[in-house]
């Protein structure tokens, strides 16, 4: 292999990686390299901070400084590690299980704080790591091996969860829309203040077969198929219809939560 | 050198130790009895340049802590009962990823939310096995407010020299009681920082180097871009499967602890030397049990107290020792017979071993305990 990018960002002994044949959480680690690289950021000030689950497993292979933490609590941990040293970007990596069910508590109060994390969430829409457990992502009626009926619970939208919220930045696109998506993942670098961007992925291995998707190239054109750009939605609200929005939903600025923080040091000096 | 007289409740010697011991870093959630340490904490750390954040939940509160921990600053999380049943997966965490940090747990009544005012010392136990697999444990717990100072600081160094997780166990009755003390000068104190390892040093973050304790640990964005993890890693600090390489952590964790227990425990022995019968107590019940002995001594009976400071690792040589030279060990605890247990496993059928406890959120009294030593004679 002869790539700059992997080569500079990747740890090249550590690949390649666990994830099955077809998953979209490849995409996705490599959309934030490129946006890592466009954003011009020192290696050395990034810190990569993720929970527990197949996509939780990407900063192992990234050449950051990196914290595998417990199942939903990356946020919190990247908290501390943000306020202690606010000179460093950090970047949350997180399923769908791991940011919405056993984490959703931090991320609506990372949110809320408007703490200057960049949050990527990697929403396959099932929990890939047990092996198929129906997630808060996984749509009504769909199968997961906890839901052998059809699931009966309401979906959460991540993206209007975290805009809901507080984060002053957050969009929504997919692993086969992967411009658009590293495009969002440099705003959101680059953003001031709690960011997030949902990246829809793909599990072929247990949410595609459970629901009978058929293979990855079905589910990427099925991506393709579903999702619609929210400047075309505005303009031709009947494309839109029975389809996912994608695009920027929050784009605004709000003081930041560690530079409030260090004006009360500061005025304490005073 | 300026000493400073002050009358200070636990809880507030605790945050004014901390300090002298470098913390600057405080995440937590309130809960009754230890509400004070945040207080405190928010109001002190931003004047010394340090950070206070008050998290959504205790599970939080330790998460950030271990975060701040990693880029170099001494952190805290202090809580009581139900919050120390939540911080338990990430005490696990610290561990196995050798955070150093300082887990303060102001114990009160349980189990549940049981008696959120009154005192309790039903968590030591919890201390040792509240978080799941084998694993070390470094418990201390002070008798007064003065101790609770020194403690703190003495948590905080253990915690930078082993890289552990170091559990502070008050209670309701030292956290809150008032005390005046004496507060040296940050230069009469020993304060321990753990070692960093020296930019352009190749740089395995979990390799122990010879002559170390533990690895040395690189701050985060200090230019040593490393991996941490709460699964079994190597020596680069990257998850293995290997069984072998399992092995060889889990014993160095538990040895890093087990082979430097006589730098880690400490005790007060109180009148053992001629000591027949012994009572054997910790944190703020030990005062107690000072008292009785002191009543009973004026009485001519040779009884000794030998008070926990280091709970975790147990004084098992000490305790064993003084079992051979006593017919009778009474312990006093606000529990069940936790650390009762203990000390039967301990002294190995030596000296007849029981219990002075209770757990209704009172305190024990002298007579109470003197009324409890006597049925023996
Ligand atoms: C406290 C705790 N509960 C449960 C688990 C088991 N667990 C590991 S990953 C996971 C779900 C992962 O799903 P998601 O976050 O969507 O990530 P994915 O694997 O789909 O990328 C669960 C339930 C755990 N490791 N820790
Ligand atoms: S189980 Fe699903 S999410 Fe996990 S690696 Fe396989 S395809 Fe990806
Ligand atoms: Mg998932």
């Amino acid at each position: 292999m002869n790539n700059p990018l992997v080569e500079n960002y990747f740890r090249m002994d550590k690949l390649p990686h666990i994830w099955c044949p077809g998953c979209g959480h490849g995409i996705i680690m490599s959309a934030i390299a490129r946006a890592i690289e466009k954003s011009g950021l020192d290696k050395d000030k990034v810190c990569i901070v993720s929970g527990i689950g197949c996509s939780s497993r990407a900063p192992g292979y990234m050449d950051f400084n990196t914290l595998h933490t417990t199942h939903g609590r990356a946020l919190a941990f990247a908290t501390g590690v943000k306020l202690a040293n606010p000179e460093l970007e950090v970047i949350v990596i997180a399923g769908d299980g791991d940011l919405s069910a056993i984490g959703g508590n931090h991320l609506i109060h990372a949110a809320r704080r408007n703490i200057n994390l960049t949050t990527i969430c990697f929403n396959n829409n099932i929990y890939g790591m047990t092996g198929g457990q129906y997630s808060p992502t996984t749509a009504t009626g769909d199968k997961g091996t906890t839901a052998p009926y059809g699931n009966i619970d309401r979906p959460f939208d991540i993206t209007q969860l975290a805009a809901g919220a507080g984060a002053t930045y957050a969009a929504k696109a997919t692993v086969y829309h992967v411009n658009q998506l590293q495009k969002y993942i440099e705003a959101a670098i680059d953003h001031k203040g709690f960011s997030m961007v949902e990246a829809v992925s793909v599990c072929p291995t247990y949410y595609g077969r459970k629901n009978k998707k058929g293979s990855a190239v079905d589910m990427m054109n099925w991506l393709k198929d579903s999702f619609v750009d929210m400047k075309i939605a505005e303009k031709m609200p009947e494309k839109a219809v029975g389809k996912f929005i994608m695009g920027e939903y929050v784009n605004k600025v709000e003081p930041e939560y560690t530079e409030l923080y260090d004006q009360v040091i500061e005025r304490l000096k005073r | 050198m300026s000493k400073v007289i002050k009358f200070l409740q636990g809880n507030e010697a605790c945050v004014e130790g901390a300090l002298m011991a470098g913390m600057r870093f405080y995440s937590g959630y309130p809960i009754t009895p230890s509400t004070e340490i945040a207080e405190l904490s928010s109001e002190k750390l931003p004047k010394v340049g340090g950070k206070f954040i008050q998290m959504e939940d205790e599970i939080a509160g330790i998460a950030a802590a271990i975060g701040a921990s990693l880029t170099g600053k001494k952190a805290m999380t202090a809580t009581s009962g139900p919050g120390f049943s939540l911080k338990q997966e990430n005490i696990g965490y610290a561990t196995i990823a050798e955070i150093p940090l300082v887990v303060v747990n102001v114990q009160r009544g349980g189990p549940s939310t049981g008696l959120p005012t009154s005192p309790g010392q039903g968590d030591v136990m919890q201390a040792k096995w509240g978080t799941h697999g084998d694993h070390p444990v470094i418990c201390l717990t002070p008798d007064s407010v003065k101790e609770t100072f020194d403690l703190t600081i003495r948590a905080f160094n253990l915690a930078e020299k082993y890289r552990t997780p170091v559990i502070l166990l008050t209670d309701e009755i030292t956290g809150h009681m008032r005390e005046k003390i004496e507060i040296p000068d940050v230069s009469e104190l020993e304060i321990y920082n753990r070692i960093v390892p020296e930019a352009g040093d190749d740089y395995k973050a979990y390799h122990v180097d010879d002559g170390d304790i533990v690895p040395k640990m690189a701050p985060f964005g200090g230019g040593f871009r490393y991996h941490v993890t709460g699964l079994m890693h190597d020596e680069t600090g990257f998850p293995s499967n290997s069984t072998q390489n399992a092995d060889v952590l889990i014993k160095r964790l538990m040895g890093k602890i087990e082979d430097n227990k006589e730098d880690i425990i400490t005790y007060e022995a109180y009148e053992t030397e001629d000591a027949e019968y012994l009572i054997l107590s910790y944190g703020g019940t030990a005062r107690t049990a000072k008292a009785a002995v002191k009543k009973l001594r004026a009485e001519g009976i040779k009884v000794g107290l030998f008070r926990l400071i280091t709970v975790w690792p147990f004084p098992e040589e000490q305790v064993r020792a003084l079992s051979e030279q006593v017919k009778d060990i009474l312990v006093a605890e606000l529990n069940f017979g936790q650390i009762k247990l203990e000390v039967e496993r301990v002294v190995k059928g030596n000296a007849n071993v029981r219990l002075c406890g209770k757990a209704n959120g009172e305190i024990l009294t002298p007579e109470e305990l003197i009324k409890a030593f006597k049925e023996v004679l």
